[in-house]
């Protein structure tokens, strides 16, 4: 998985500084959120679904061991092809070799950030295999060359006239309308070819159900029941913790991850297949189980609540830091809140250790968390390993500083006294408007009341002692 | 009842106006308030920047300088949260004085029941509810039940009022244009919501809020919720 190129605060700077796509942001997650607000409201037993996933999802982090192989066995069962992917590279090479077996030099895909993590596009094309996005926004984001800002709705920062322009210079030549209706139109003419003359079709997984070997997509628009259907031989890249213990635990996600990420109180379409059954759908079914650094982050017992994520984005769209910066300020396929916990896990704390620090840790993101990860918690404890890994020697030492004079009541006293002299050529009119850096990051925006020139515990000192 | 108040380290540094109100308000209020003057800070500065070691010596040093207080009162819900949500994950274990803190507003209105605490602020004021006040110490609308008792107040609404104000300790410096463009937009609210004056329960969201006012002139002022309910 690729690791941010840059740390947060130098790439969120840039995004910051683009006008539309804050207006995009803005509008497109406030929607979102007032949308999902008023389903989850409907529901008087949310907090007890929210438990019970968390639970679920807790007792498979648990038993993985056991789960995974009693998953494997329902697949083989059904007449379906168990892989075990150590990483990026073993899973990517998989999907070459069926999609070369069969001679395909095109696949159509359901939208999956699992395979946007292992950037399975870009294996597939260096083996000369074209991979076909078929979800609208996952397909308006190849046809330009761009990448996805958000984990459910991809093009979240593109409008619909961005949308019409590029269609126009792509598929659908001499477009005017930038109506939703046509736009849709001339994607679904474009990719019914496609869903017809595949061979075969990629996927990830929402959910893997051990007990039966069952693969479950849930999808909005239907491009993605087309290519596990149509296509003769079907490939699921699904990560190693989508599992879920029973068929019947489906229930609680199918409820929860609606209501959270797209607002609907019940997904449009949810496909379930297991095993592959004669004449009906694909005949050849492979399912890539991935670790990738999962593994890794079951080993941390405060980190591993991140891999309870089931990729519903509320915590994106409630985030104020995500809904200003957008999602390509996280560097990485997995961005906003769940981003910052779970990149800096998959690719090491060391590569992507600005990620924990890019919250104001309001705590917005654990309160709609449907599988309740705690996640401001989870920040503090990456926080910690990325100053013992990372830290700056500059902050370290204000820090130990800091410290040392908050362990002496005196010494603290004697601190805002120096403070108060100290500050004094910088107070104009009652305020600091300009500080030296690092604290001139503070002042280039924002006044700064100065230090109390008598302290409350000197007042204290004076009036009551 | 004996109070022992935990003035923060910036609530004792740069809004001692708040805790004197504080003090004020409790004592009006018939309550004999006391100050361990060897307490300095709870250490979330230090949890929050990463430097766990730190933290959990100033955590430890808190429950020590604490441990003989039966009642413990803040005005800050974010230190106030840390001390009661978070310390038990710092040190390992629970830490007894954890239970006895309380912050300014949870101890009118839910420990002491009262809502009227006789004050009087002939002002237009809107409330922003901080993070932690909300999702961390969990106040709920104590702070509104008590400005909604204060003669001549009149409470406005403000949109969104929920969504941070950019502050988050560290954060307002390291990532500076994000916690800018947070504050944008809070003071935009508050400005539209026609208020002279912006109140909550927090010193450091007021730091970053009156902070943005000021330097965009909007003549909203910025005060402690202490500090209005000491107002007569």
């Amino acid at each position: 998985m690729k690791a941010p190129s840059e740390p947060f605060p130098v790439a969120a700077r840039r995004e910051l500084a683009n006008a539309q796509l804050r207006a995009n942001m803005r509008n497109a997650t406030e929607t979102i959120r007032t949308k999902r607000n008023r389903v989850v409201a409907e529901l008087d037993d949310w907090e007890e679904l929210r438990e019970a996933g968390r639970a679920i999802k807790a007792d498979v982090l648990a038993r993985l061991d056991h789960y995974l192989v009693q998953f494997e066995a329902a697949v083989q069962a059904g007449g379906g092809q168990v892989h075990w992917a150590r990483d990026a590279a073993e899973a990517n090479a998989v999907v070459v070799e069926v999609a070369r077996a069969h001679g395909a030099t095109e696949v159509v895909k359901v939208k999956s950030i699992t395979t946007d993590e292992i950037e399975l596009n870009g294996a597939l094309a260096g083996a000369g295999i074209h991979a076909i996005e078929t979800d609208f926004a996952e397909l308006i984001l190849q046809l330009d060359g761009d990448w996805s800002s958000h984990i459910l709705v991809p093009a979240i920062h593109r409008n619909r006239t961005e949308i019409r322009d590029l269609f126009a210079r792509t598929i659908a030549p001499g477009i005017v309308s930038d109506d939703p209706r046509d736009l849709a139109e001339a994607a679904r003419v474009y990719l019914r070819e496609k869903f017809l003359g595949a061979r075969v079709g990629v996927s990830g997984a929402n959910f893997g159900v051990a007990e039966t070997g069952t693969i479950c997509v849930v999808e909005s628009e239907g491009n993605g029941r087309m290519c596990t259907t149509l296509p003769p031989v079907l490939v699921t890249v699904m990560g190693i913790e989508k599992l879920v213990p029973t068929f019947g635990d489906l229930e609680v996600f199918l409820q929860l991850l609606p209501r959270s990420s797209t607002a609907e109180r019940m997904n449009p379409y949810t496909s379930l297949w297991t095993g592959v059954a004669d004449g009906d759908g694909p005949q050849e079914l492979h399912v890539v189980l991935l670790d990738n650094g999962r593994t890794r982050v079951l080993r941390d017992d405060v980190g591993r609540q991140a891999l309870h994520c089931i990729r519903c984005s509320a915590c994106l769209n409630v985030c104020p830091v995500y809904s200003r910066t957008g999602g390509h300020a996280y560097g990485s396929v997995y961005p906003g809140p769940i981003g910052a916990i779970l990149t800096p896990q998959l690719v090491g704390i060391e590569r992507a250790a600005s990620l924990p620090f890019a919250s104001s840790l309001c705590g917005a993101c654990y309160e709609v968390c449907p599988v309740k990860i705690d996640i401001p918690r989870v920040l503090l404890h990456l926080r910690g390993q990325a100053v013992s890994k990372r830290g700056s020697r500059w902050e370290g030492a204000a820090m130990r500083l800091t410290s040392w004079m908050f362990a002496s009541g005196r010494r603290f006293a004697l601190a805002q006294r120096i403070a108060a002299r100290a500050q004094r050529p910088l107070v104009r009119g009652g305020l600091i408007r300009r500080l030296p850096p690092p604290l001139a990051a503070w002042t280039r925006t924002r006044d700064l009341k100065p230090v109390a020139t008598e302290s409350f515990r000197r007042w204290w000192e004076r009036e009551r002692s | 009842m004996r109070i022992a108040l935990f003035v923060t380290c910036v609530g004792d540094t740069l809004f001692p106006e708040a805790a004197r109100a504080c003090v004020e308000v409790l004592e009006r209020l018939g309550h004999e308030v006391t100050f361990p003057a060897e307490q300095t800070c709870c250490g979330q500065m230090h949890l929050n920047s990463g430097y766990r070691d730190e933290a959990a010596r100033l955590a430890r040093r808190f429950a020590r300088v604490f441990a003989d207080e039966e009642l413990i009162v803040a005005p800050s819900s974010s230190c106030v949260g840390t001390v009661r949500e978070l310390y038990a994950d710092l040190l390992g274990a629970p830490a007894p004085v954890a239970e006895r803190v309380v912050e300014l507003s949870e101890l009118l209105v839910d420990r002491l029941d009262i809502e009227d605490v006789g004050a009087t602020f002939p002002h237009r004021v809107a409330y922003h509810p901080t993070c932690h006040s909300l999702r961390v110490t969990h106040v709920g609308d104590a702070p509104l039940r008590l400005l909604r008792r204060v003669r001549g107040l009149e409470l406005l609404e403000l949109q969104d009022s929920t969504e941070c104000c950019g502050f988050g300790g560290t954060f307002a410096v390291k990532n500076a244009d994000t916690s800018t463009a947070m504050l944008a937009d809070k003071c935009t609210r508050i400005e539209q919501s026609g208020a002279e004056f912006c109140t909550a329960v927090d010193g450091s969201c007021l730091l970053q809020i009156g902070g943005g006012l000021s330097r965009r002139r909007s003549g909203v002022r910025t005060a402690h919720l202490a500090e209005i309910l000491a107002a007569t």
